[in-house]
Order: structure tokens, then sequence, then C-alpha cells
């Protein structure tokens, strides 16, 4: 197990590369949305970067991840094509899915990502049978069910985890508790308060963490692969973080007193946090940094070109891949 | 050819799959039980149904899951486990308990290949059993596969014999796409011919059973045996009848439908599920599309009422159609106008 002391320059680079990719992405996305250029809904990461990247920088592509409605940053942590994603955003036909999919079911089976899922709770027992898979595979592969305090009440998700317990396969639960399952709060939605100690009560290993901290997500991460390819069975890791903007774009934010994201876009931003601790570690530079902002602002706009240009689905695409024959 | 029941001639296509693909894994509920009790009995079940006998010794507890009752579970594992590889046939004992994992059937793996672009394929079986006729109640009698042929993306298998049953598992496990497998209950005992080696019935296939030049008869699952006995019947008097079972529901031959009409003009659709929205209307709307200027007689369905299906023994046998009525029907379509 790498703990996150054993990270060196170019792993750390990488985890904020990939932060930093993810608010982008979903900043931008925040703005073009507002000009009606892309169509449906969508449901925007950004301050939960920390989450997506300390959880896929123990994974590799063997690993599988399910994630939900609110999934660009999974997809990005896990290796998604940024270029593919956001087309696949705007339905173009190249998009990664074919523009069959959409902000909510973004999907790359060569990355181990297994779907992003518009349906809460849908995921998790589909992690639990990819964790099969890996159980059977022996090749010490985990499986992920990313989801948040919303899934958390759904029975679907219960199921999940009591079969993961049952048959002990290496299935990670990660409950990302950003305070708000859509417009209501937490704290009224779950009845016990405490999403550690319900997941301790189906009989598995379970810790919170602060999610705006990589390193904290990380280690945590490295704590439960171990466990899992050790024969442990499942853990759930609860990561308490917020959310920077709205269950989905254009939602009012009623029920958000008035300068709660200012306060906590101050105390609870991963990517200000990480750069203090590169300071006191003395292990990146602020330069080395700034540049990867500017290469990631950068990657962001051609990538939003590249979509805008891209052509649409063709209307024989309509009757494609529904069945692989019929 | 040695004669074998469908229940086990299901369970001999399961024992050949395991054996032929290690990527295949089975299950479910009690699909050998015993797990956790207190006689050291392993296999204390078999299945509900004895489908699933014998697995459990032959390949494993890793290949052979006795799940918790956690239907959303059993079929999301076996979603999961598909995408990353794997080729499950889950069960779900009582076709009924679909109520509590549609998610799971009709969001999920029904989906996966067409939102993510053919990025994916998701090779499950859902075996379930279905079917009136056992006096098991509204919510352990029912015909689901009107339902399960609504939902683009599913294949749907209804088989009415064993040989049948046994290639068409087979080909189910082998399909790159999730295939609803529907067991009618009151078939597993029905013997037929099954060849001992493997073998595939081909999924949008017919079966014509009986050949004849009157009525085009079509008849799923259950409904099949006791058209085969109203159309002998009806030959003794020189009433000879197409009958057609689809042996998939989706996908549904209707050519084979149409071709027949074409030449009797006349059809009478057999059905266990209820009236609405089912097998029956569907059938009827494509021949009504593709064959009107050659039906001499309305087509008439025979299906149950719009009812949850009965308990008690003397309502049941009210519900589910028989071949007096059958009969009935196909002597209905004949009358001149």
């Amino acid at each position: 197990m790498i703990d996150s002391t054993g990270l060196g320059r170019e792993r750390l680079l990488r985890a904020y590369r990939n932060m930093r990719l993810i608010r982008d992405f979903e900043e931008r996305l925040h703005v073009e949305i507002a000009t009606g250029e892309i169509p449906g809904f969508t449901h925007l990461y950004a301050g939960q970067e920390a989450v997506a990247v300390g959880i896929c920088e123990q994974l590799g592509d063997a690993d599988y991840i399910v994630s939900t409605h609110r999934g660009h940053g999974h997809c990005i942590a896990k290796g998604c094509d940024p270029g593919g994603m956001m087309k696949e955003i705007y339905g173009r036909r190249d998009g990664l899915c074919h523009g069959k999919g959409g902000s909510m079911h973004i999907a790359d089976m060569a990355k181990g990502m297994l779907g992003a899922n518009a349906i809460v709770g849908g995921g998790p027992p589909l992690a639990v049978g990819a964790a099969i898979a890996c159980k059977r595979r022996g090749a010490g592969n985990v499986s992920v069910a990313f989801g948040g305090d919303g899934s958390a009440n759904q029975g679907t998700v219960f199921e999940a985890m009591n079969m993961a317990v049952v048959l002990q396969v290496p299935a990670i639960f990660v409950f990302e508790n950003n305070g708000y399952s859509e417009h209501t709060g937490a704290d009224y939605a779950v009845g016990s308060k405490d999403l550690t100690g319900r997941a301790r009560g189906f009989g598995m290993a379970a810790e919170c963490v602060d999610g705006a901290d990589f390193h904290s997500v990380y280690d945590a991460m490295g704590r439960a692969v171990a466990r899992a390819r050790a024969g442990g069975g499942p853990t759930s890791i609860e990561a308490k973080i917020t959310r920077f903007y709205g269950h989905f774009e254009g939602d009012p934010q009623k029920y958000r007193a008035q300068d709660e994201v200012a306060t906590l876009r101050e105390s609870m931003d991963c990517l200000k946090r990480f750069r203090a601790r590169m300071r006191t570690d003395g292990k990146l530079g602020d330069p080395e940094l700034d540049a990867i902002d500017a290469e990631s602002l950068a990657l962001v706009d051609r990538i939003v070109a590249e979509a805008k240009a891209a052509p649409p689905p063709s209307e024989a695409d309509l009757y494609t891949d529904v069945y692989i024959d019929y | 050819m040695p004669q074998m029941t469908m229940r086990d001639a299901l369970n001999q296509a399961l024992h050949q799959e395991m054996e032929r693909d290690e990527r295949v894994i089975v299950l479910g509920e009690d699909v050998s039980g015993g797990a956790g009790g207190t006689s050291g009995e392993r296999e204390a079940s078999g299945g509900i149904f004895g489908v699933t006998k014998g697995l459990l010794p032959r390949f494993g507890a890793d290949r052979v899951i006795d799940t918790p009752i956690s239907e959303s579970a059993i079929v999301g594992a076996a979603g999961g486990a598909a995408l990353a590889g794997l080729r499950p046939v889950a069960e779900l004992m009582f076709a009924d308990f679909v109520g509590v994992c549609m998610d799971q059937i009709y969001n999920q793996i029904a989906k996966f290949r067409y939102m993510f672009g053919g990025r994916s394929t998701c090779p499950v079986v859902i075996r379930m059993a279905m079917g009136a006729g056992m006096n098991m109640g509204p919510q352990h009698s029912q015909s689901i596969y009107a339902m399960m042929t609504a939902v683009p993306g599913l294949k749907v298998v209804v088989p009415s014999n064993a040989y049948d049953a046994k290639g068409l598992l087979i080909q189910a496990i082998r399909d790159d796409d999730p295939v609803i497998f529907l067991e009618h209950k009151a078939l597993y005992p029905r013997k037929g011919e099954v060849p001992a080696n493997p073998y595939t019935v081909p999924f949008g296939e017919a079966n014509l059973v009986r050949e004849g030049e009157h009525v085009t008869v079509v008849a799923i699952a259950r409904m099949v045996p006791f058209a085969e006995r109203a159309v002998d019947s009806l030959a003794k008097e020189g009433i000879t009848c197409d009958l057609i079972d689809p042996r998939t529901t989706s996908p549904l031959d209707i050519d084979t439908i149409v071709e027949s009409v074409e030449g009797t003009g006349r059809l009478v659709i057999v059905d266990e599920s209820p009236p609405r929205c089912s097998l029956a209307a569907d059938i009827a709307a494509s021949v009504a599309e593709r064959a009107f200027k050659h039906l001499k007689r309305p087509i008439v369905r025979v299906t149950p009422p719009h009812t949850p299906v009965p308990f008690a023994p003397a309502l049941e046998r009210a519900y589910v159609p028989g071949p007096p009525r059958i009969e009935a029907a196909i002597r209905t379509v004949l009358k001149e106008t």
C-alpha cells in the first residue's frame, strides 16, 4: 500500500492536474450551459475534485468504478478522454458514447469506467458484480461504487452493501456527502445522521474523511484497497465535502444560506488546500502548479471549441447499438 | 433420442455451458441453498424448481453463488459482472419479483449497450419462473413477457417444450445481449426428446408446431400444448391449422405469422398475459398492418381477463385459457359472415 507520504513529484503533479482539469471543465460548463447551447441538464462536480482524484489515484485501468449523475469528475479521474467527454455532453457523434448517453451516462470500458448513472442508487449493485468478476479473476483488482448522501438512502445500496459483505468481494463504497440530496439536506434525509456508522452496521470497515483533502482521501482509499486485496472484503468511505453549484445547472439553490457557497469556496477548496500542503511539504512549487493551471485552461478552451465544431449524430445512428444482433 | 423434462433439459444446458465456458456463473436465491444452515447439507435446494441442482457440487461456490433475497443486487451484480467480462446467469425465482428490481432490468442492463454508444455488451441471462396454474396466487403466477418485450435492449425467451428450452438457454448464455428467460412453471415436468449434446435454437425463429390450411393459431409458452390439443381435436373434423410457437417474443418472428395468415386468412392468438398491451395485441396490430387484405374474419385473441391472477382453484381455472376456449375461438374465426 502506498500512502500519500510516499507519493513522488510526478504522481502529485498528476493528481493536481486532474483536480484542476475537473474544476476547469466544470466551471467552463457552468458558463457554456448558460448560453443554452448544451442540450438537456447537467450536474456539476466542482468542489468535490479531491474525492474523485484521491480515490482513482489508487486505481488502474483494470480496476472498476461505477459513477453517478454527477460523474464528470469520476470520468476524468479514471482516465476518460476529456475531449470525448465534452463532445458527449454536447451530444456529438464522436462523443465517448456517440451522443447516445450524454452527461449522465459517460462510460469507457477500456478505462474500467462502467458508466455514470442517472438513477440514484443504480450503480452500487453493478459495482458488486464487477467486484465478483475481480474476485474470480484473482489479480487483486477492486471495484468502486461512487454515490452521495442521497444514494445512501436507497434500498438498492443497502442490498449491494449487504451482498458485498456476504460474498466478501473487493467492493469499495464511496459516499460523497455533500450535504444535499438534490434540494434536501442530508441532516434531514439521513435518519441516523451518520452514514459511516450505518455502513459499519452492515459489517464492513468504514471510515469518514475530509473530502476536500486529497491526502486524506487517498490514504483512506489505500487502506480500503489493501483490505480488499488481502481478502478482507468491502469498505465504506464517507467523504465530507461540498458542491460549489446546485443540484443541476439552473438550480436556484434556495435551500442554501446566501453566503454558504462563498464561505465554503474559501474553506473547502481542495485546490487551495493542495497548494498549501505542497508549500508546507516543499514537494511542489507554485510556478509548476501555475503552469498546470494555464495548460488546463487551454485544454478546456480547445475541447470546448472542438465539441462545438463537431458534427451531430446522423439519423441512421438512432438504430445502432440497441442489440448486438437481432 | 432420450426423453427428458423441461426442468432437466434446462439443468443440462446450465451444466454444459458452465463446463464449456468458465466465465459462466450462476447466482440467485437458493440456487444451491443450504449456505449457513444448521444441517451441513450444502446443496439443500438446487433452486426452488430444481433447475440449478448439481451445479454447486460440480462447479463450486465461486461460480454457483447463493445470494441474499436482494433482487436489485442480484440483477445489478449480474449486470456489473457482465460489464467486467463474466457471463452471469441470474435466477429471480418467480417472475413476479421483477417488481423489486425493475430499475436494474429496464434502466441498467437493457440500456448499457445503447447509451454507452456500443462501448459495452451486457451478456446477462435472467431466468425466472412465470405463469398461472399452480394456485400460487396473484404475486407468484404472472406471465410478464409483454412487459419485458416492451423494453428495447432486452431479448425475451418463452420456451414451450424441453427441446427448445435447452437450445434457447444455451443460445441465451452465448448471446451478447441481455436475455430475459421465462420458464413456465407448469411446463417444468413436460417431457420431450432432447439430444444429449449441446445445441442452440436461434432467437427470432418461430416453430411451426402443426401445419394446416384453415386457421393460423399463434400460442406462447404453456398455451402451445393447450393449442396443440385444440388443433388436434379439430383435425379430426377436417379443420386444420398452422400452429405457430414464436419461442422468443423479442425478437419476434412476425414474418412467419404474416406468411401463414396470407394463406389462411384467419388468425387466433393465444396469450396467457392480460389482454391490454399484450403480445396478442402486438401481434394483432402487426398482422392488421401487414396482411389486412388477406384477413377473411376479424382476428380473435384468447387471453385471460384483465385481472390479477386469482388464487382459488375454481377461479384460476376460469382465468387461464384452456383447450376448450382455444377450440371455440378457432370455430369462431371459421364462421362465415
